[in-house]
């Protein structure tokens, strides 16, 4: 097999207005890149090893002979390929990223030097536990935090992601209401939930009903206490909702949800906007998972990791996973495992996932919750609060926004298409912000709102970088009421023009394959 | 408040364009009764960037660091060197502080990224395609069971006693919600493997039968005859790696028939951390595409026909099908995902022979030599860089006997299988390319001396 450095460029389009072509494809800063199995050589590497003798004896027979495909760069060509590459993506180290229910917030940078530091980044996840007492001690205190600020019973630490959490929470109601002799079979879920949580419902074995949302955008209590009977077992709801609204009648749902015998899943993805200013544990929640990725900071990466522990009321934190860290009379910490469950946790639903957690996550958000503490952090969701409601009330003259009425937004404001000429809809100004250089908002959630806009600006942006944000919606707004088509064109100056979709789909590509095999395959 | 950049002008005249007298106006819809009016009692109040670094630093310190002692552990995660330019990589702000790729003009850089990812994990386990990664090796194999199950219309499972104990707990635990079967054992402290038995008990209901390589206890079998026992019956192989490495020496799972692999990516690029965050792989054959779970990167053109990349296939996903999607996943593990494409990218087809060579090569001399200690027994006839003794004495106080000596010795099976009396003798100890003569030198004299 040969892997060709095939010389690949992108065509530049001879007709292109205004625009010279060049030979190499690239346009001065904007550098195009191969991809790596057009660059690299299968006998090039960027490592210095000694070649090692093996005689073979002890691998079964079983040597890898054949070529595995894998080309090599050296050290400042692999640098370049990634620095370049990294060029081509958004990000919110370039700008406002108003990605409504991702919570886009500034990443410290002294987290991601508090997570390299070597007792957290280069310890192993089953040495000996005295020999882990300092990484074991900083699960435990963020543990103390996540159950201060959410005012609930217990915490599980280890689940992986938002959704991870979800499944976790869902698990625990499963395990209590098994444990009570009363196995119920359907999750309620409101129609403006994120799509993960039918779908951790189901995974959890339940059957998913919606409940439909009233005209303010909420949660319709009546429609929820007709539909509350021995077969629901949880109704799981986002509070602040996805269409950024508090849900006013929140205590009333969850005494009728526990009044039917079942329990009230919260999806946390908003903890931010109400952080330090409401407890979930008095709103009557029994379980929500905290995405440590939105309201404490840890950063994105692209799509992960996240983490998603998840606090867990009276009722539930018996039947939490395993394991978990405890703290000792003597001061010292223990986590708790299989082994001595039976004594200590007899009731643990089990293990999601092999080891701990996310520690690097964990130093990261304690290192964030210490340094904003317990006044910051309520700054936190009053500036994420304030800046939400400045964008709602600076742009609701020229978009529909359709809970304007109802109050006040919590940390993001909805706006959707309703209005604009014929033609145009969300995604059309959405890749029109692009050009402005600008992150578009989530676009088309939650599936209530018509060609919904979300808009989430969060607490780190400075009223300067807004009021810019504003000047280009309230632009492209017009625009698009106006019937300006050439937004369909857009974005044009981000590295690629609007992306086929549907090819992409239709004949999947997900792998490189070297020209002569792609023909091949034809 | 470093954090924020309103200042209290701002925050007034902000008040003030949204018609507000205060920023209580703006929480009027919290209940009066769940409303704190003041700051939640028992937490400290915001803290210098200097003064926090001193507390994470001195949490920081009250660890045995692998990289400060002689360090033999491995069980599902080991310690390699990473080169300097991978976590610069990493530390990149566009990938950083990027989001999931939803607007791909702007988001080319992740994308195309993923895109080599899929293919190098592809290739390394022998398979057609990969998906853009899962959160850890553990769920990512539960995530197997579950697609094989689609695939065969099947509820069974048979998963080998060599499949790590943590990676068997999470199946358990996901299958006792799901009503799915699964068959399971404990692992023998022998040279042999329990491919024979596995083969034997593929019946037909059997959906997956899931072998890992190499096992728990470091040894090596060959897939091929567990490939085609299983394949007769209609069962697919769910091949599991929690040491990639590995596959630079010794054939991919995909080569001898193992329908899905599944991996811990963990080991190339992204450093030990306590467990977490690791990097879950996935890979399988072309046909079982609109099962896989979790994202996929795709190649298309854009408006003017420049190649460019998309998330794809999300048709599959709970975004798009909610209750039917075929896994709840709604992230994956992407920066790791760029740690183990980088150092892969940099080690190449070359340096991971190498890497694979030399750590082979360390683990035979290592197992040699602890095993002339009198009454230490090698259990593997085949291992890559892991191997399991069987001490005269039980293993778990052995290794924190050896703690005290500053040396970390391997993990005791008694840790992994505790109350289990056929294994408390057995210590598996890994060896990588990290470890140095002198390291080999203390672990054979603290192992010698907890003996004596």
């Amino acid at each position: 097999m040969t892997v060709n450095p095939s010389g690949w460029r992108p065509t530049t389009p001879a007709n292109e207005e205004g625009g010279a072509q060049t030979v190499t494809g690239n346009r001065a800063l904007q550098l195009e890149e191969p991809l790596l199995f057009e660059r690299g050589r299968l006998d090039q590497t960027g490592v210095d090893l000694p070649d090692a003798k093996v005689s073979g004896q002890r691998l079964s027979g079983l040597q890898r002979n054949r070529d595995i495909g894998l080309p090599g760069l050296s050290e400042p060509e692999m640098v370049r390929h990634y620095t370049r590459l990294s060029r081509q993506n958004y990000a919110i180290d370039l700008g406002l990223f108003p990605l409504g229910s991702c919570t886009m917030k500034h990443n410290p940078r002294l987290n991601e030097k508090v997570a390299r530091m070597p007792g957290f980044a280069d310890v192993h996840p089953l040495q000996p536990q005295e020999t882990v007492q300092g990484a074991l001690q900083v699960i435990n205190e963020l543990a103390f935090w996540l159950l201060d600020l959410t005012g609930m019973h217990g915490v599980a630490m280890s689940p992986k992601a938002g959704a991870h959490g979800e499944l976790c929470g869902l698990l625990c109601i499963r395990s209590a209401l098994e444990a009570r002799g009363d196995p119920r079979e359907v999750v309620l879920v409101p129609e403006s939930a994120h799509g993960t949580n039918p779908a951790t419902a189901a995974f959890a074995g339940y059957r998913v009903e919606s409940i439909p949302a009233n005209k303010a955008g909420r949660v319709d209590l009546e429609a929820l206490k007709a539909r509350l009977g021995p077969d629901v077992a949880a109704v799981m709801i986002t509070n602040p909702n996805t269409c950024g609204l508090f849900e006013p009648d929140m205590i009333a749902i969850s005494q009728a949800v526990h009044a039917a015998g079942a329990f009230v899943y919260c999806d946390g993805a908003n903890f931010n906007a109400i952080v330090g200013k409401v407890r979930p544990g008095d709103l009557g929640i029994d379980a929500m998972h905290i995405n440590l990725h939105k309201t404490f900071s840890t950063p994105h990466g692209g799509g992960g990791p996240g983490s998603g522990p998840v606090v867990l009321s009276e009722a539930l934190a018996p039947f939490g996973p395993l394991p978990f860290v405890a703290r000792m009379p003597d001061g010292t910490y223990k986590l708790v495992e299989e082994e001595t469950a039976g004594e200590e946790h007899p009731d643990a639903f089990g293990r999601m996932t092999a080891f701990h957690g996310q520690m690097g996550m964990f130093t990261r958000a304690l290192a964030y919750i210490l340094s904003h503490g317990a006044d910051g952090l309520r700054q936190v969701a009053e500036d994420a609060v304030l800046n939400a409601n400045y964008v709602l009330r600076s742009l609701q003259d020229v978009l529909d926004a359709p809970f304007a009425k109802s109050g006040p937004c919590m940390h993001e404001a909805i706006f959707s298409d309703k209005g604009f000429a014929e033609g145009l809809s969300t995604i059309d100004l959405a890749k029109a912000l692009i050009d402005e250089g600008f992150h578009p908002m989530t676009m088309y959630f939650p599936l209530v709102v018509h060609g919904a806009m979300l808009v989430e600006p969060t607490e780190t942006e400075s009223k300067a970088a807004l009021d810019q944000f504003i000047a280009a919606m309230h632009s492209i707004a017009e625009r698009a009421k106006a019937g300006d088509q050439s937004l369909k064109a857009a974005p044009l100056y981000a590295p690629r023009r609007r992306l086929d979709e549907t090819l992409a789909a239709r004949k999947p590509v997900l792998v490189y394959r070297e020209p002569e095999q792609a023909k091949a395959a034809e | 408040m470093r954090y924020l950049p309103l200042s209290d002008t701002d925050r007034s005249q902000m008040l003030q364009a949204v018609g507000a007298k205060s920023i209580d106006d703006l929480f009027v819809d919290v209940p009066k009764a769940a409303r704190l009016d003041g700051l939640i009692e028992g937490l400290p109040l915001h803290a210098s960037e200097l003064a926090v670094e001193r507390h994470m630093g001195a949490l920081s310190k009250n660890n045995m660091v692998a990289g400060e002692v002689p360090f033999f552990l491995g069980c599902g995660a080991y310690r390699h060197h990473v080169p300097a330019s991978v976590d610069h990589i990493i530390q990149r702000g566009e990938f950083l502080t990027s989001y999931t790729p939803y607007q791909p003009e702007i988001a080319q850089g992740t994308l195309q990224m993923l895109f080599e990812f899929q293919t190098q994990v592809a290739r390394l386990f022998g398979c057609d395609i990969a998906n853009a990664s899962m959160y850890d090796g553990s769920t990512a194999c539960w995530e197997a069971i579950l697609m094989a199950g689609r695939v065969t219309r099947r509820e069974k499972a048979i998963l080998s006693s060599g499949l790590h104990p943590h990676y068997v707990s999470v199946c358990k635990t996901m299958a006792k919600f799901t009503g799915d079967a699964l068959a399971t054992g404990l692992p023998l402290l022998s040279a042999e493997t329990d491919a024979e038995q596995m083969i034997a008990a593929i019946d037909d209901q059997t959906g997956a039968v899931v072998v890992q390589y190499p096992d728990i206890l470091g040894r090596i079998t060959d897939l091929t005859p567990i490939a085609e026992a299983a394949h007769s019956k209609g069962a697919l192989l769910i091949a599991v790696v929690t040491e990639p490495v590995a596959l630079g020496l010794i054939k991919a799972p995909g080569e001898m028939g193992a329908d899905i692999v599944v991996g811990e990516g963990q080991s190339i690029g992204v450093g030990l951390q306590f467990g977490g965050p690791y990097v879950g792989l996935l890979a399988c054959n072309d046909k079982f595409v609109r099962q896989m779970p979790g994202r996929l990167a795709g190649e298309t053109v854009d408006a003017e026909g420049k190649r460019g990349f998309v998330l794809t296939l999300s048709t599959r996903e709970q975004h798009i099908r909610r209750e039917k999607a075929t896994s709840n996943i709604c992230t994956s593990s992407v920066l790791c995902a760029l740690a183990f494409t980088a150092h892969l990218t940099l080690l190449g087809e070359k340096g991971l022979r190498q890497l694979a060579s030399l750590n082979h090569a360390r683990a035979c001399e290592v197992a040699d030599r602890l095993a002339a200690i009198p009454g230490v027994e090698l259990v593997n006839s085949s291992f890559f860089n892991e191997f399991t003794l069987k001490l005269p004495v039980e293993a778990r106080p052995a290794v924190h006997d050896m703690v005290e000596k500053g040396v970390l010795g391997g993990v005791s099976l008694g840790r992994l299988y505790p109350d289990t009396a056929a294994l408390a003798n057995g210590l598996v100890i890994a060896v990588t390319e990290t470890v140095t003569d002198e390291d080999i030198g203390a672990l054979d004299a603290a192992l010698r001396e907890v003996l004596r």
